[in-house]
Parts: structure tokens; sequence; C-alpha cells
């Protein structure tokens, strides 16, 4: 695997983490896929997996907790060179910002989400996640966490995202293709990626998710909605990774009028003859 | 001057009929002023309009009524007192009122005749211009602008069949206002975010706001601008912030409750330097309060709106010109200090019409982003610098890679918690407060050098209170002058030290019920108001109602 232009900076990662593969995997992607730092954006919000974009070589966006999503839209709005992409946790993703995950699959927007989903809130250290197991004990869910868990890949095809995959931490070579796969998708694709806590989810240990995560074959049939939906509700002793469910959607930018034409908007100028018009009208 | 009053249900049509009377009386030369009056609903309880039109300066509204339009019986049971002993009712006649003043037509039958119950309000509109010795040359063309191609005939005779109804009772006065235009506060705000360049208008639809981003979208093909209603207004503002981060001009907006939404990320504009535009058009609070009425309970909030410190600039919008010229310069302002800049309307000022000098976009420049980087050493996007602004540079269009982030950071952008780094960030943003007041608009100033009584005021109220200081210097002996702020933060104190240390009395007049400005003013000078007028009926204060509590004050 090779970061390319996308370097190497010092974290504030604990050792083992899952995170380090997954930045390992998102630089090699980017890097195979030709890409240059400055035409990238790596946007997240907070946690430790939005700690990702300070620790590639690319342009990065932290905002705020749950928001990385509508920011990021907000860029590639603005300017559909850049390659835009959110890399951050279960819990800005599916928790503070649910409202925005859901309507951004709508909205279908060119941009690529990676979610390390490790269960677990770590920077807080140590609560439920929206994707925590029932009955995982944590300093707030003393007596093990009675919520059920967000199902993002079977919420996400149910609301009409046209690609869903899901990797693993663990499986690098496996998860770059994803990633590439991902980032080439025309709209709105969504990786959830399954990864360890080493300090704070000793339940869903590296061994956990190593033992029950199967790739998807060929035999699997990705463009079926349907079997993708009971595909995505396999969460137990199997776990599939891989992508489980594709369509050729219209982005965003080919519905819209304004967008649908070569400039990109930030290049697009005043036109002062329309705006004398405008004020011609009012009179 | 002459002072109608339309009124009726929800759904009866009397927008439209406002809409067209107010444009054929402009078109004519009249000086029009229209405020709304409106319920929060679509259908039933009582909306009325007060247009107001002769050849003087009109920038507020009044009650002293020479006619109303009731399109049903609780208008003229609401408002037969405020209308004038030779004032006129114009009603259909089968409404159940009585009153010495009726002028009860049969408007409802002519438009049946006509085959169209809706075309009632525009016989009206030809009675009204019968009236007032308007002719009818304008109709057409008026009438084209408002209804769509195949009503175009059936309204042509509505006004026409109205006009044959009644004999002329007032003069038509020869105004010069033709070529004027004729607009509301929030259309001449979006008119003034296209004028200024704006790429991008995120927004979720809430009143009395929603206007702003309907106009937008109405324009936004030819403007070259995305409109995007948003899942919420946390998604809007961050929306409109990673849009500006990404070099498209970006603003939000929305009315207090959507303002609350707004707030951590308010921060995030002010903390990573992010250029952008937020207006509040303000209605009456706390949460959901009065929707479709007006106040202007939010400056305090504004102001201090989000956690930290960081700087901002606050403008209230005065008037239509205003909302057009103040809207560009907060792109201007907020581009070149990498701030958020907020503009405080209103439900007043928001829909009221009113007759303006055509808009000129060339009067205010609007600051672009760094193209590249052309200074000696390394890019840094947060570099400290004297006066507190780094060069910005746009992703993509650089090879420099910019990083923002909200964590405090160092001026790579990135996280840091060294003490020194912070101090200095924190100084560094800061600072540009210090250019920020250099830029500063002192507030207007009305009346004599003479006075004795000083008004202070902000945004909406500035016509109400001109026309107070008018009405109140009748009498030839020049006491009462006014200021009044469009920029309220940071405070401009210049003028307001000069004219409060002549004043004899300060009064403050203000729609909430704390008086937040001379709240601000106390705290930013020391200085005092003595008295205060303030309303929070979520109704609009007018020059009468001052120039009476004056008055009252005076009999004491």
């Amino acid at each position: 695997m090779s970061e390319g232009n996308f370097c190497t900076y010092e974290t504030a990662w604990c050792p083992g983490c899952g995170h380090f593969s997954i930045l390992d995997c998102l630089k090699t992607a980017l890097n195979e896929l030709g890409k240059d730092p400055s035409e990238v954006l790596v946007a997240a919000g907070i946690g430790q997996a939005a700690k990702t974009p300070q620790y590639i070589n690319a342009n990065a966006f932290c905002g705020l907790h749950g928001r990385s999503l509508p920011a990021a839209v907000g860029a590639k709005i603005a300017n559909d060179k850049l390659t835009v992409i959110v890399d951050t946790g279960d819990g800005d993703s599916y928790g503070e910002g649910g409202n925005h995950f859901i309507h951004n699959i709508r909205r279908n927007v060119d941009i690529t989400h990676f979610v390390h989903d490790n269960q677990i809130y770590g920077l807080t250290k140590g609560q439920a996640s929206p994707t925590s197991v029932v009955g995982l004990v944590t300093g707030v869910q003393t007596d093990g966490n009675f919520n059920e868990p967000l199902n993002p890949v079977l919420l996400s095809i149910a609301s009409g995202a046209g690609f869903v995959a899901r990797g693993f931490s663990g499986r690098k070579e496996h998860l770059v293709s994803l990633m590439k796969q991902a980032i080439e998708y025309k709209g709105y694709a969504l990786v959830d990626i399954l990864m360890p806590c080493v300090s704070f989810n000793k339940t869903n240990t590296f061994g956990w998710y190593n033992k029950r995560v199967y790739e998807l074959d060929e035999t699997y049939d990705s463009s079926d909605k349907a079997a993708a939906m009971i595909k995505s509700m396999e969460f137990g002793d199997q776990i599939p990774i891989g992508i489980l469910y594709k369509e050729e959607k219209s982005t965003f930018h080919d519905k819209s009028k304004v967008l649908s034409t070569e400039t990109p908007l930030l290049d697009r100028k005043t036109n002062h003859e329309f705006v004398q018009a405008l004020i011609h009208s009012y009179q | 001057m002459y002072n109608l009053l339309i009124g009726g249900a929800a759904g009866q049509g009397i927008e439209t009929t406002v809409a067209i009377l107010e444009k054929l009386l402009k078109r004519s030369g009249y000086n029009v002023f229209t405020s709304r009056d409106l319920m929060s609903r679509v259908r039933g309880g009582h909306n009325f309009s007060l247009l107001r039109f002769g050849i003087e300066p009109i920038h507020s509204h009044s009650y002293r009524l020479d006619g109303m339009i009731a399109l049903d019986e609780e208008t003229v049971l609401l408002h037969k007192d405020q209308l004038k002993e030779n004032g006129f009712i114009l009603c259909d006649s089968r409404l159940a009122v009585s009153d010495t003043r009726l002028l009860p037509l049969d408007l409802s039958d002519i438009a049946k005749q006509l085959g169209n119950d809706r075309v009632l309000g525009t016989v009206a509109v030809g009675v009204i211009l019968k009236l007032f010795g308007e002719n009818l040359d304008l109709v057409e063309e008026v009438l084209a602008a408002f209804v769509k191609e195949q009503y175009l005939d059936i309204n042509k005779k509505a006004v026409q069949e109205g006009y044959q109804l009644v004999e002329k009772r007032f003069e038509h006065l020869n105004g010069a206002f033709q070529d004027f235009m004729l607009i509301s506060g929030s259309r001449a705000v979006a008119l003034g975010a296209v004028a200024a360049g704006l790429r991008f208008y995120s927004a979720y639809p809430m009143s009395p706001s929603t206007v702003i981003m309907e106009s937008l979208a109405e324009h936004a093909k030819e403007a070259g601008i995305v409109v995007e209603q948003a899942e919420d207004e946390i998604a809007a503002i961050n929306m409109a912030i990673g849009a500006s981060y990404a070099g498209a001009r970006s603003m939000t907006g929305t009315s207090g409750g959507g303002f609350s939404l707004k707030v951590e990320a308010l921060g995030l504009s002010g903390m990573a330097e992010i250029p952008l535009v937020v207006i509040d058009v303000q209605r009456p609070g706390p949460v959901t309060g009065l929707p479709t009425r007006t106040e202007q309970s939010d400056l305090k909030f504004v102001i201090s709106a989000s956690q930290g410190e960081f700087p901002r600039m606050v403008i209230a919008l005065r008037t239509p010109a205003d909302a057009f010229y103040q809207t560009m310069r907060a792109f201007h302002l907020a581009e070149k200090y990498q701030i958020p800049v907020i503009l405080l309307s209103d439900q007043y000022l928001g829909d009221s019409t009113s007759t303006v000098q055509a808009f000129d976009p060339m009067r205010q420049q609007i600051a672009e982003p760094a193209s590249e980087h052309r200074e000696e050493g390394e890019y840094l996007r947060y570099r400290y610098t004297k006066d507190g602004i780094s060069p910005r540079l746009i992703p993509g269009k650089t090879k420099h890679l910019i990083s923002i982030d909200s964590d405090e950071h160092d001026e790579y952008g990135k996280i840091t918690e060294a003490a020194d780094v912070r101090i200095k960030m924190m100084d560094k943003r800061m600072k540009k407060l210090e250019g920020l007041e250099k830029e500063l608009q002192e507030p207007d100033f009305v009346g004599p050098d003479n006075f004795d009584t000083l008004f202070v005021g902000w945004g909406s109220t500035w016509g109400p209170i001109e026309e107070a200081v008018r009405i109140l210097n009748a009498d030839k002996n020049n006491r009462y002058a006014a200021l009044i702020f469009g920029d309220v933060y940071p405070l401009p104190q210049k003028l307001l030290r000069e004219k409060a240390a002549k004043a004899h009395r300060i009064i403050n007049i203000e729609q909430n019920a704390t008086g937040q400005l001379a709240g601000l003013i106390r705290e930013e000078t020391g200085i005092t108001c003595d008295d205060r007028i303030l309303k929070y009926d979520g109704r609009q204060i007018c020059a009468e109602e001052i120039a009476e509590f004056i008055r009252k004050e005076e009999l004491k």
C-alpha cells in the first residue's frame, strides 16, 4: 500500500486503534486513483475518527460535531471539481448528524461518506453510540445498553442511497477497493467501516469482527434492492462486507438547472445587465 | 396624502388587490408606502394592509384613514373608529354593517356577471381609481404583471366596471415618483444579495423570512445562484459555511427561532474565519411567539450568540434602500474581515413595500478572496498579521492546501492546545474588530440642531421615528431630533456622544419590552436614556403614537 503525496503525520490515536488502518486505506485509495492533494477535500465533524482530516495531506474541513455532511455538500455544490470525502465516526454521522444523513441521501450530491463504525464513543471516553449492541455496559449505560442499534446500511438503502457498502479495518486491501469504488461512484456513496476501539469497546474487538466478517463474492447481485435489504440485516455470527447495493442515479448537479452547466458555481459571474433588469422590474 | 386600509379574511385576495393598486398609484406619480398586518393562517381571520400615498416623503404607516376597502364585516367593525368623518367604507352591498360612511356597491354581483368571483378585488381597484381622480391609462400594463394572460381581459373589464360605479371624490396629486422602485424590504435584501454576487443561499422556511428565499429562487437560474431548502436551520448554515469555504459567496436567512438553531455554526464562521452573511428577519418571541408579526427583540441575542468570543458585525436594516445597500455591504465586510455579518430585519420592514429611488449596485464595492499566494515565504491560512486578516485562498484553486478547524488551531489550521498559540490566535481574530470600527457608519441624525429631546432607535422604526420628529416639530419650536442606528454592533459612538451631550433628555423608542438598544448604549458608553417608548404587541409603532406619547407627557 502506498500513500503517495498524502503523507504521514503524528496522530493522537491509541496504539492498535482501527483508525490507523482506515487512514492508511484512505491515503492509498486516493493515491491509487491518481488524485492530487489539492483537489481533495476531507471533511469531518468532531470525534476520534473526525481527526482524520488533520492526519492527511489534503484540504481539510474540521467543522462541528454532526455537521460535516452539510458543510461537505455545500463545498461540493460550490465546486464540483473537488473530490469531497466525509471521513468521520458513527456518533458524528448517525447520532448528532442523523438528520443530515437521511436528507443528504435524498439530495444525492456526489460526495463519499466513510464512517468509522466502532460502536462506541471514543473521544468522550466510552459511551454507547447509535450502533452499539444491546447489552454493552458503559459508564453511562451502567445496566447495559438497552436501546436497539441503528442499522446504517439498511437505513441508507431504504432511504434511496445509490451506493452502500460495508468494510472492515482489518481487511485493508478489500477496504481500499471499496473506497476507490465509492469515490468513483457518481452520487452519495456510504461505506460503513467496522473497526475496533481498543480502549473502550471490549465487546466488539478485532477478533470479534475478524471471526464474523466475510466478503461478498461475485454470486451476490448488488443491484437487487430487496435482496440487499435482507443482506443488510445480517449482523450476528456472520457479517457481510462489500458493496451491498449499487444503482446509477441522477446526482444533485445533474438535476439542478443552475449546476448542470460546465462552469463550477464559484466561477460564475454576476451578470450586471441582469441585475439592472431586475431593478427595472420593480419600477 | 391619503391613507387607505384594505382588509378581509386570509384567502380573499387582499394581497393581489393591494399589489395592483399600489403599483398603479406609484406609476401615476405617487410616493407609496404599504404595510401588511397578517395573521398566521392560510384561510379566515383578519388581515389588512395600510396603503399610504402622496407626494411628500412617506416612510411609515398611519391609521388616520381616508377610506377603506372592507371585504368582510369584521374589517368595518375593527377599523371604523380609525376612519375620518368624511371617509368612505367601500364594501359589497351584502355586508351586514351600518355606518353613515358606507359606500356599498354590488361588487360581488359584478364579479359574478363577469364570470369569476375572484375579480371582486379588481372591481374595487376600479372604484378607488375613480374616487381618487385617476385615469385608466396604466391599468392594462400593470394588470399584466399580476394576473395570468388568460385572466387579463376579465380583470380589465372588472376595473372598467368598478370605475363606472362612482364619482370622483379626491383630487389627484401630481407626484414625480413614476420611475422610482416599489419594493419590500425582504425583496430588496434578495436583490442586494444578487447584486453582490451571491452564489449559494440555504435556508429552512420560516415566517417572515421565507420571502427572501422565494425571491432568490425566482431569479436563481438567470443569476447563477443555488437556492437550497435545507432539512433544518443547522444544515442551512453549515451548508452555507461549507460553500463559502469552497469559494461561493454564501448566505443563510431565518427568523429568531431558526437563528437559535444556527448559533453554534455562527461561531464556526468566526473561529474558522469563513465569510458568512446571516439575516434574522425578527418576529415576536420568545419561541414561536407571534409568527407573522413584528418585533425588535433579537438585538442582544445576536450580538452575543454562540459560545466564546469572536468578532462579528451586526447591521440593522432601516429602509428598503438600506436593505439593498447594507446587504451588499454585509457581503463586502464578511469577505474583507472573514467574519459572520448579521443583518437584522423584521416583519414590518420585510413585508412593507415602499417607493425608493432606483438602486445603484455600483455604489458598493465587494471584496474578493485572494486569488493566489504571492507573498514571501510559506502559505499559511491563519498567518499572524498586523490587522488580523490572514490570506484566504480557495481550496482547489491553488496548489496550497486549505485546512480549517473548529478547534483552536495554529497558523497552518492544525489543532493545537499550546497556550501561547491560543493567545496569539485569539488576539489575531479579535484584532479584526479594530478594522471594523473604522468601517462603522454613524447613525442617521434626523431633525434640527437646536433640539432638546433626543430620540434613539434602530432598524425599522426609522420611518415612524423620522415622521414623529416632523410631526412634533410642526409647531416650529424644533425641540425634537433623533438618532437612528443601522450599524449596531460594534456600536458607533461618535455622533451618539456628540448629540447626547447636547440633549436635555434622551428617549429610546424600540419594539421590545426591555429597551435593548438603550442597554447596549449604556454598556458601551455609559450614556443612559431618561425615558423610553417600548412596544411589544407585535404591531409596528406609528409616528402618531410616538407624538401622542410625547404630548401626553407634556400635559403632565
